[in-house]
């Protein structure tokens, strides 16, 4: 006896979207908030100073720890909310990707500036 | 991957960035050992520091965040990936978005050092460059 084997896509996926978009959107949100850190601390001596967590690497110590933890924190929340939900993945992609594409144009210099 | 990008943002930021911003003690001529003053003293080189390492500073934090989450999100779904025709495309675009912030970091990381080398400290010599 054979077991007939499909490897088209099926319309009825064995796991749902929920896992993979908590964890597609955490990471757009992670990048986005790196991107908002760097800004802030270039603008505010304030921040600047209370972001320096080790002092020989200065204020980027503070902007990436604080950009990782709220990048896991909202990915253990989202994962925990949506894992067993199937979502509309589209619309959540597109707000990752916007995320991603606004991090990568803030951070660059010239860009940055403008705030 | 995901260790290769987590091990070069860490080992950067806590092991070579502190030597790149070391600040030179007051009255200092001599900036060869004080990269990122020996790039802000000219006109000519200050642009890499201003642009290139503003921005590479940053940036290459992308690539492990990234790599981290299509590294999950294979690791998750398997062969099942292929009936999530939506979650396939952010990962792919993710991964691309991964590899132009590494490579804007290693461009950055590469043209910074020939214009400024690290010499680091009293026994640990990275390059051993004559001045032109």
């Amino acid at each position: 006896m054979t077991t007939p084997y499909n490897t088209a896509p099926s319309d009825n996926p064995s796991l749902t979207n929920g896992s993979g978009a908590a964890a597609i959107f955490s990471a757009g949100v992670g990048c986005f908030v790196l991107a908002v850190l760097a800004i802030l601390t270039d603008k505010s001596a304030l921040i600047q100073r209370s972001l320096v967590f080790y002092k020989p690497t200065g204020p980027l110590s503070g902007v990436t720890t604080v950009a990782i933890l709220v990048w896991l924190v909202t990915w253990a929340i989202l994962e925990w909310s949506w894992r067993k939900k199937t979502l509309p993945a589209g619309r959540i992609n597109a707000i990752a990707l916007a995320l991603l594409v606004l991090s990568l144009i803030v951070t660059f210099p010239p860009v940055g500036d403008l705030f | 991957m995901v260790v290769l990008a987590w091990a070069a943002v860490l080992s950067g930021a806590y092991g070579i960035y502190p030597w790149y911003r070391a600040l030179p003690p007051p009255g200092a001529s001599d900036l060869s050992m004080f990269p990122q003053r020996l790039l802000m003293s000219s006109p000519a080189t200050i642009g890499w520091h201003s642009l290139g390492m503003e921005w590479k500073e940053h940036v290459s934090w992308f690539a492990p965040i990234s790599i981290t989450m299509v590294a999950f999100v294979f690791i998750r779904y398997g062969h099942d990936l292929r009936n999530h025709r939506q979650l396939r495309a952010a990962v792919l675009v993710f991964s691309v978005a991964s590899l132009v912030a590494a490579g804007i970091a290693g461009f950055f990381g590469a043209e910074i050092d020939n214009h400024a080398p690290v010499q680091g400290g009293n026994t640990i010599q990275l390059s051993r460059g004559k001045a032109k």
